[in-house]
């Protein structure tokens, strides 16, 4: 645990600027304390891998044979009003 | 009908029937994204199945209202989202259980606590966290989180197009999607670091 105030702001910002939905200022104050600190670079980066683990982890394919059906019901549906 | 109105017609007929083969080439070019997001939302792979079978049924029943153009896999999700809402399918969690949430740290120092700050390096993620706990974790967040976390973390839509399918205000997204992240850091910690 950290009671540097830096990293308590970086903490908070650390969504957003994956995001990149912060305003210049903000962005430049999260950059300047990345610099400075390996503890939140750390965390940033895990983040990150965090997002792409969680995506891959969470992604299943359809399963064979449903576009088939899909089509099929494209087939059923009238395509004429 | 005079022969000029029978030619208009027939026109008309031509240029809906290209249309309607581009919306179903269109529409069944996604099906495989719009089944990743799906299978997320409800419990099993069989209601997933079903509920993207509804989704498109309906679709090609209405597929006049979709505007060329526009973003159809978000119309699509809407659809879809607002099927799951009616048939009640959704993972349901109690929203008055929500626990207090940690900081946007929380797990790395979990992590870093246990086994050192090298714990948060790539390759030891990967094999600290199992997929099946972050499927669990995803599962065991209220679904008005885990709705939004879904459409934009695993869907990867824009606050602005899960605002418009879920029909909730822009900033709603942003709070639920910040929450539900933290959220879903808590349970990874709860689960993988019990």
């Amino acid at each position: 645990m950290t009671h540097d105030p830096g990293c308590e702001k970086c903490e908070e910002l650390l969504q957003d600027f994956l995001d990149r939905t912060l305003d210049d200022e903000q962005h430049a104050q999260a950059e300047k304390h990345l610099d400075g600190c390996d503890y939140c670079r750390r965390r940033y980066r895990f983040e990150q891998t965090l997002r792409r683990y969680v995506r891959i982890s969470a992604s299943e394919r359809m399963p064979a044979g449903l576009l088939q059906k899909l089509a099929e019901l494209a087939d059923q549906a009238p395509r004429t009003p | 009908m005079d022969e000029e109105a029978e030619a208009a017609d027939a026109r008309r007929i031509a240029t809906q029937a290209r249309n309607r083969v581009r919306f179903e080439e269109e529409a069944l070019g996604l099906a495989d994204q719009v089944y990743r997001v799906a299978r997320r939302l409800v419990r099993t792979r069989e209601e997933a199945e079903e509920l993207v079978q509804e989704t498109y049924a309906r679709a090609f029943r209405s597929w006049e209202s979709y505007s060329h153009g526009t973003n159809m896999r978000a119309w699509l999700l809407r659809i879809l989202t607002n099927l799951n809402l009616d048939r009640g399918r959704r993972i349901q969690r109690s929203p008055d259980l929500q626990p207090l949430e940690e900081g946007d740290y929380y797990l790395a120092n979990k992590l870093a606590a246990q086994e050192g700050e090298q714990a948060l390096e790539q390759e030891r993620v990967v094999e600290r966290l199992s997929q099946s706990g972050v499927v669990d974790a995803l599962s065991a967040l209220p679904h008005d989180f885990r709705d939004v976390v879904v459409l934009v973390d695993i869907g990867d839509f824009s606050y602005a197009d899960a605002a418009q399918i879920l029909d909730v205000p822009i900033g709603t997204v942003m709070s639920r999607l910040h929450r539900g992240r933290r959220l879903l850091k808590q349970k990874l910690a709860e689960e993988t670091l019990a």
